[in-house]
């Protein structure tokens, strides 16, 4: 597990950098939110003003989050084959494994 | 942001909620709803999400007995999601206001209640089949609809849950079907399990039309799309051709179209039997509520286990696991469907800005976004 943006370097490279905000942002009420890109900015109200000109400016959405970048846990890319193996081999998890209802209507 | 403000400020929010519905918009988490609204949602979110969890149950029965290591596998896949399913909706009456572990209370208190279709027992392999193809085929129908249900979050898992249902019903009937060419033992078995399901599936559209007295304002706030007789007609019209097929008898003597109508004609509806299955006098209520009351007891020991654990690693305070849960604001819900992929890509790119990091790749494709 690791956190993107969660290492900043050396103490003085860290004093000169705000912290980096991952925005996502909801294009219309019935959609979830979507993760549109990140910003570095002081706090979170300025986070939110800045994700709102940086990725709003031709009415892109109707509602923003922004979630502190060290917030976010993500799984290992090194592991992404063993993580995400479970469902190999388990075509029966989708209909189109059921043949014999293949024609049938409404199923 | 500014938007919302401005809104808010400008206009009455009884009318803007109204002017939102009578568009066909969707209503989020933030906005200003009726407290009617609200109560109605969560009431009718967690109701779906017990029933899920506690639908678990009939077809957790058989995986130890399935016929072959195939259908184990599928029905051990078939209740996995089941339970995925139950979360999702559990997550989604949590943007209302309501707590985890306050739902989960409501429902080992027998204060909560779940679709009355779960009470009913399944002694053989056959039901399996039957469950499948009638109560997964009339759940289908009746949530179908719901994917554009005015309330966001409830639409939003309506469609995840809807996509993954898909196999559920076809696996069923694949069931009845092997079962109806095969001896004539099994094709009394797969009739005895029709006959059985098929009033029971009829009742989980709910009351008639005319006594079911929140359908109308359910209606107008465009929680539910069509009413429970309507979603019944539509039901049976599927499921007809589809037992000339399978070769099993449909047990209503009565059932017949009425061209003219333009409806099904059919014998009445047992309703007393639905309302006392409803009031916790089916056969299996009892059962259904004791086992969950003791899953939920016997687990107890691993939910402190888990939050012991994560206390000794960060230092925090002990604080029990379903306690964290019920603080989660996640429950803004929606975060979920961000790609974490985009994330876990930023990493190896090692880059700190996830946007330089999709910038830098050429050809990768937009996130998935909700299929709406």
């Amino acid at each position: 597990m690791t956190t993107p943006g969660g290492s900043t370097g050396s103490p003085s490279e860290h004093r000169d950098t705000w912290p980096l905000w991952e925005v996502f942002v909801r294009a219309n009420r019935g959609l979830a939110h979507v993760h549109a890109g990140s910003l570095h900015a002081p706090d979170a109200d300025m986070a939110l003003r800045n994700a709102r000109d940086l990725y709003t400016r031709r009415g892109e959405g109707t509602s923003v989050w922004v979630v502190p970048a060290e917030a976010i846990t993500t799984s290992d890319p090194d592991s992404k084959g063993a993580f995400f193996e479970s469902p190999a081999g388990k075509n029966y998890r989708h209909p189109k494994y059921y043949t014999a209802s293949e024609g049938v209507p409404h199923l | 942001m500014t938007t919302m403000i401005r809104e808010t400020a400008e206009v009455d929010e009884q009318i803007f909620f109204d002017a939102l519905i009578d568009a066909d918009e969707r209503i989020e988490p933030r906005d200003w709803m009726p407290e009617a609204y609200r109560r109605t949602l969560v009431r009718q979110i967690s109701q779906h999400a017990h029933s899920e969890i506690i639908g678990m149950q009939p077809e957790g029965d058989w995986i130890t007995r399935a016929p072959s290591l195939k259908r184990k596998a599928i029905l051990m896949a078939k209740v996995q999601d089941e339970a995925g399913h139950g979360l999702y909706l559990y997550s989604a009456a949590q943007t209302l206001g309501i707590g985890r572990d306050e739902m989960t209370r409501q429902l080992i208190a027998g204060e909560a209640k779940y679709s009355s279709i779960f009470n009913y027992p399944t002694p053989t392999w056959a039901d399996m089949g039957a469950i499948g193809w009638l109560v997964d085929g009339a759940a289908i129908c009746n949530q179908v609809p719901l994917c554009r249900c005015s309330y966001g979050p409830y639409g939003r898992a309506m469609v995840r849950v809807c996509k993954e249902e898909s196999f559920h019903q076809r696996q069923g009937f694949e069931i009845l079907l092997t079962l109806m060419r095969g001896s004539a033992a099994q094709r009394e078995m797969a009739q005895d399990a029709v006959d059985r399901w098929y009033w029971p599936s009829l009742m989980m559209f709910g009351p008639p039309d005319d006594a079911s007295p929140n359908s109308a304002r359910s209606m107008a706030w465009k929680i539910k799309r069509f009413s429970n007789d309507d979603l019944r007609q539509r039901f049976i019209g599927m499921i007809v051709p589809q037992a000339e097929i399978l070769g099993v008898t449909l047990p209503d003597p009565a059932l017949e179209w009425d061209a003219a109508a333009g409806r099904w004609q059919m014998s009445p509806i047992d309703w007393d039997e639905f309302h006392e299955v409803l009031a916790g006098r089916g056969q299996m209520n009892a059962e259904r509520l004791r086992r969950r009351r003791e899953a939920h007891e016997e687990g107890a020991w691993v939910r402190e286990a888990a939050a012991a654990y994560a206390a000794s690693r960060t230092g925090a305070p002990s604080r029990s696991s379903s306690e964290a849960r019920s603080a989660d604001p996640r429950s803004l819900s929606g975060a979920r469907s961000a790609d974490p992929r985009s994330l876990s890509e930023a990493r190896s790119a090692d880059s700190r800005s996830l946007s330089e990091a999709r910038s830098a790749e050429t050809k990768r494709p937009d996130p998935p976004e909700d299929p709406r």
